[in-house]
């Protein structure tokens, strides 16, 4: 009995992170879907998300609910700017040359992050609703355990939604394929690029608000490393495939918590998982676990 | 109705169009004939905004569209079908029909014209809920016919519609395009096929490295000399 809640337990925590690498994952998978680019400075727009609500919840008279919502919504319109900024003046150039760009975007923001937010780590204002422990058979656990999968539930089944059932959801598949055809069809592509963007760092911010309720010490360079990590889902998922980058996250969230659970010994190499994960999802199926062959068109 | 004035088309040092002169009336079928490479497709493309035009002017009823951008030349009423089909393979077909309507907003007229087209395509309406990319070559070819009759286009733009198809389904083709003008619309017709689409064309153009070497009405120009020997195969 002990052991079985033990591994429930660890389940929760495992569902839990993988939710949130899943929800970073996502703007990863999105952007690259429609302009083939590893978005490098998503990380950094997840920790602008946690920054921003931490600000909105300390210094102004708002309540941390309208917080969570705002604070996402403006770390959307960051992305948006990102790329009009970073991005959209190289399009056309080579695929390398964007990607320096969002390398450096993402130094960039690290860096103004040390500048304007300080370099000393900040505590999260987690709200009493979502911090407290509840015991569950013999089992404590808290139940932003249980918030963070049930809130990217949720914004799975609206993505879905919107990909599948809405005019600019159909527009942004049609323009991952082919841009040309997709403007024939009288698309905006700049329009539905923004979109994206603003979407991806929606969702990011919202797993940035989620991942410091859970963990709750604030960093300018604590987008880094879920970033990494989720961009690393997202390649193991199929990179380009949103169901794909949400398999990606589970599969490292889950096997995070479950090597540091049952191989204690091995919980230094716990970050050293996903790099191993990737480099065998590369040797064996480089395309990921839902990606398509890629095929280049003539 | 759609006037093109001194096009010219650069790619990097290459020049695809060195001056091209057209006028296409309501009503007509106008085909652009020529080999390979002499700049077919690009007249096409430099017409619709997908490719930079270095020189020249297009009016449409007057309105300079030089410099619109795709999506407003799209919006304002001139559909293109272009080369190879380029269907949206992962959408279903009915999806690609409501992709083609993006520009329009009055879902009462869209889901008539859905109709419409399952009308004229019977076998798009047996499908409509397959991924495109399942269709066979002449049902993608219907499909991307169908998608830009969604524009519910003033001018009808297709570029090379016969191109790796079935004797068969080429007929089928110009059998629908033979349906289109009688329904009125506009067509610019870019063919490979020189016979069929001057038998169609009310008015042809023969274009030859980037520059208009003959005009005149389509039947004309199936009794030209010139035009026999090098683009029908007529031995003397």
């Amino acid at each position: 009995m002990g052991d079985v809640s033990i591994f429930l337990q660890h389940l929760t925590n495992g569902i839990s992170l993988g939710s949130l690498y899943a929800l970073i994952a996502i703007g990863y998978t999105m952007v690259y879907g429609i302009l083939r680019l590893i978005n490098f400075a998503h990380g950094d727009i997840f920790m602008l998300g946690v920054y921003l609500t931490f600000y909105g919840v300390i210094y102004t008279p708002l309540p941390w609910w309208l917080v969570f919502i705002l604070a996402p919504l403006l770390t959307g319109f960051i992305g948006i700017l990102l790329e009009k900024v970073a991005y959209k003046p190289l399009r056309g150039s080579a695929r390398i040359t964007i990607l320096i760009s969002a390398i450096g975007a993402s130094f960039l923001l690290q860096n103004l992050g040390i500048v304007i937010f300080g370099g000393r780590p900040r505590a999260f204002p987690v709200p009493q609703l979502l911090n407290h422990v509840i015991k569950l058979g013999g089992v404590s656990i808290n139940v932003v355990t249980f918030i963070i999968p049930a809130v990217s539930i949720l914004l799975l089944i609206g993505l879905t939604y919107f990909t599948t059932k809405t005019k600019t959801g159909l527009a942004m598949r049609a323009l991952s394929k082919d841009y040309e055809t997709a403007s024939l069809m009288g698309i905006d592509i700049n329009r539905i690029i923004s979109i994206t963007f603003f979407m991806g760092s929606f969702l990011a911010a919202i797993g940035g608000i989620l991942w410091g309720s859970r963990y709750p010490q604030l960093m300018p360079l604590m987008g880094a490393m879920p970033g990494l990590k989720s961009f690393i889902a997202a390649v193991v998922g199929g990179i380009g495939n949103i169901t794909g980058a949400v398999i990606g996250g589970f599969i490292l969230g889950l096997g995070e918590i479950m090597l540091v659970a049952f191989l204690p010994r091995l919980s230094g190499y716990r970050d050293a998982f996903a790099f191993v994960l990737l480099i065998i999802i590369l040797l064996v199926k480089p395309s990921g676990l839902m990606g398509n062959k890629v095929t280049e068109k003539v | 109705m759609l006037e093109v004035i001194d096009l010219h088309v650069n790619y990097g040092g290459i020049t695809a169009l060195r001056g091209i002169n057209l006028t296409i009336e309501e009503n007509q079928i106008v085909t652009l004939i020529g080999a390979n490479g002499a700049g077919k497709s690009s007249t096409l493309r430099a017409i619709m905004g997908l490719v930079a035009k270095s020189n020249g002017k297009v009016l449409y009823k007057g309105e300079d569209f030089t410099n619109l951008p795709t999506k407003d030349i799209v919006a304002r009423g001139i559909a293109m079908v272009p080369e190879g089909r380029r269907v949206f393979a992962d959408l279903t077909v009915e999806e690609n029909l409501i992709l083609g309507a993006y520009t329009r907003s009055d879902q009462k007229a869209i889901a008539n014209d859905i109709k419409s087209v399952y009308d004229t395509f019977p076998r798009l309406k047996e499908r409509s809920w397959q991924k495109a990319g399942t269709l066979s070559g002449g049902e993608q070819q219907m499909l991307a016919v169908g998608r830009a009759l969604m524009v519910n286009p003033k001018i009808l733009m297709m570029d090379e519609p016969s191109l790796g198809l079935a004797p068969l389904l080429v007929k089928d083709i110009f059998d629908i395009i033979n349906i289109l003008r009688e329904r009125g619309n506009t067509i610019l017709l870019v063919e490979q096929n020189a016979r069929k689409a001057l038998e169609i064309a009310d008015y042809a153009y023969v274009l030859e490295t980037g520059q208009l070497v003959l005009e005149g009405p389509g039947k004309t120009l199936l009794e030209d000399q010139r035009v026999q020997e090098a683009y029908l195969g007529v031995a003397r």
